[in-house]
């Protein structure tokens, strides 16, 4: 009869079960209880942090403040047209030098850097990302704004681009090692070259997230004020030359919340409402961009 | 037109350790050869020298003579013109996820620097034909990932990759370990077919499918080419101890 468990139903009541499963169900419960109240814990700070700024801000939030340059001290009014181009600029800068020196590092660290030369990589990178954003600035100063001999745009670029690198580098190495080694086997056995197996496989496979690396780092700068105190500098007028100072939103945040005036105020906490939202659209614009662009599987 | 491999005292390392000593093995053009052993024995590594695959690893080395055909695989020529002639079917089904169906038998030719678009269409339905899985992918290879398929059409699909690109030779590296007896019967077939034109070196743990595909087989123990004949002789009477005691499942 023995040989027959598991082959013919068992119909004999199991009454253990039962019991184990009250001290289970217990312990269940507690861990999702666990798992829930971290992620309320998490968001809280988010949530808050938004709705403060949707309610402080939304009411200054309007067309002039969209499309105009600041007033003059006292004077009401005005908006901070010019510091959202800026930062723009800025960004756009800062992205363009940033993201291919980022990538490029870390493909060098996950295809080619298992040697003593990638661990020293590795370890400059990661104490980059531990430098405070006010000593970037300062290097960035005396490599850029020293030679050029006035503020500008590019130098705050440049600035935010090397905050940006190590975030970029070391999350792109990650994720090129998590492609499997098989689809490179594949592409190698089909007769392509390294390089060429690299870009189109490994990259490619891997793309979503890179992209995740790098708008990490995106939205990371885009908020950074320090860096760009003594670089971009800032600049009431408008600007699009890269040699010249520049607004930038978070400096305008900066000037308007140390002010004394209670409209600049007001204008403070509209700049800083706009800035995040900037930041979510141009973060949810690339991915929408990207998970388009990719067939399904890696999402 | 498949061609023939001439394989002269290759022995490969891993490090310090040695993993194929003094192989010697002449594999016959348009002919199926299986390659039986026990885990560990070096069959795998052996089929992977003969693409140049083994050096793609850290700390791998290979000595020997290996001929492709007319082709000096290991002097005079680059690896990657090497692999061009030489197609390879993994153990596990590795489509490239992120290309559709197309896309991945595609792969080879794009990827090579290959633009004939009309022609590449032509070669992408006869792979896929050859491999017999143009009948259940056929609306939908722009559409679909090659991820998204079954793992025995998978392996179909990296099969007609490999076909995609013309080689002469095929390895199949365990290609049916991780399908089911279906998908492992049509694989089986495809051998069957496909070896009217290409020369086919398969891996297998399973004696039966060695029986059933091949002509040739040889039997590896601890890096060594123990027996190398024809399939039947290996199975009904072989020359050496060891293999007997082996397919007759005295060990391993």
């Amino acid at each position: 009869m023995a040989s027959l468990r598991g082959l013919v139903p068992d119909t004999s009541p199991a009454p253990t079960v039962l019991q184990i499963s009250v001290w289970r169900r217990v312990k269940d419960m507690m861990a999702t209880a666990f798992a829930v109240s971290t992620v309320v814990i998490v968001l809280t700070p988010l949530v808050a942090i938004f709705g403060y700024l949707v309610y402080k801000g939304i009411g200054s939030v309007n067309l002039a403040f969209l499309t105009q340059i600041p007033k003059p001290p006292g004077e009401l009014g005005g908006g901070m047209a010019n510091a959202i181009g800026g930062s723009v600029l800025i960004l756009a800068i800062a992205s363009l030098l940033g993201v291919p020196l980022g990538i490029g590092a870390g493909i060098y660290l996950s295809e080619y850097g298992r040697n003593r030369f990638g661990d020293t990589i590795r370890f400059v990178s990661d104490v980059l990302n531990g430098v405070p954003s006010i000593v970037i600035g300062i290097v960035a100063y005396a490599i850029v704004v020293l030679r050029q001999k006035h503020f500008s745009a590019l130098a705050g670029g440049v600035a935010l681009s090397i905050m940006m690198v190590p975030t970029i580098t070391r999350t792109t190495e990650e994720m090129l090692l998590l492609v499997p080694n098989a689809l490179r086997e594949a592409a190698y056995g089909l007769g392509v070259s390294r390089w060429r197996t690299t870009l189109s496989i490994v990259l490619r496979t891997a793309t979503s997230g890179i992209i995740t690396g790098v708008m990490l780092a995106f939205a990371r700068v885009a908020g950074e004020t320090a860096p760009l105190l003594f670089t971009a500098f800032g600049n009431q007028y408008w600007n699009w030359k890269l040699d010249q100072p520049t607004a930038a939103l978070p400096l305008q945040i900066f000037t308007y919340a140390i002010s004394p005036y209670d409209d600049w105020h007001r204008q403070a906490w509209a700049g800083a409402l706009v800035l995040i939202v900037l930041i979510v659209s141009a973060v949810s614009a690339v991915r929408y961009v990207v998970r388009r662009g990719t067939l399904g599987g890696v999402a | 037109m498949g061609v023939g491999i001439q394989v002269e005292n290759v022995n490969a390392w891993y490090g310090k350790s040695q993993a194929l000593h003094d192989i010697n093995l002449k594999v016959e053009a348009n002919h199926a050869t299986a390659l039986i052993g026990p885990s560990g024995c070096g069959k795998s590594t052996f089929i992977r020298c003969l693409n140049r695959m083994h050096e793609t690893t850290p700390d791998a080395r290979v000595e020997g003579r290996v001929k492709i055909g007319d082709l000096d695989a290991y002097n005079g020529t680059s690896p990657t013109q090497l692999r061009r002639r030489i197609g390879m079917v993994f153990q596990k089904p590795n489509p490239f996820p992120t290309m559709s169906i197309y896309d991945n038998v595609a792969a080879g030719l794009k990827l090579n620097g290959y633009r004939d678009k009309k022609n590449l269409d032509e070669i992408v339905e006869g792979s896929l034909k050859s491999s017999a899985l143009w009948e259940e992918v056929k609306d939908s290879i722009h559409k679909k990932s090659g991820a998204s398929l079954s793992g025995g059409q998978q392996q179909r699909l990296c099969i007609a990759r490999a076909l995609a690109v013309a080689p002469e030779v095929l390895l199949m590296d365990e290609p049916c370990s991780a399908l089911d007896p279906i998908s492992t019967g049509k694989i089986e077939e495809l051998i069957f077919e496909l070896k009217a034109q290409y020369t086919i070196v398969i891996v297998t743990h399973n004696m039966q499918q060695a029986a059933r595909v091949a002509e040739y087989t040889g039997f590896f123990l601890l890096g060594r080419l123990i027996e190398y004949d024809k399939t039947e002789k290996i199975f009904t009477n072989p020359s050496d101890k060891r293999t007997e005691d082996y397919i007759t499942g005295r060990f391993g």
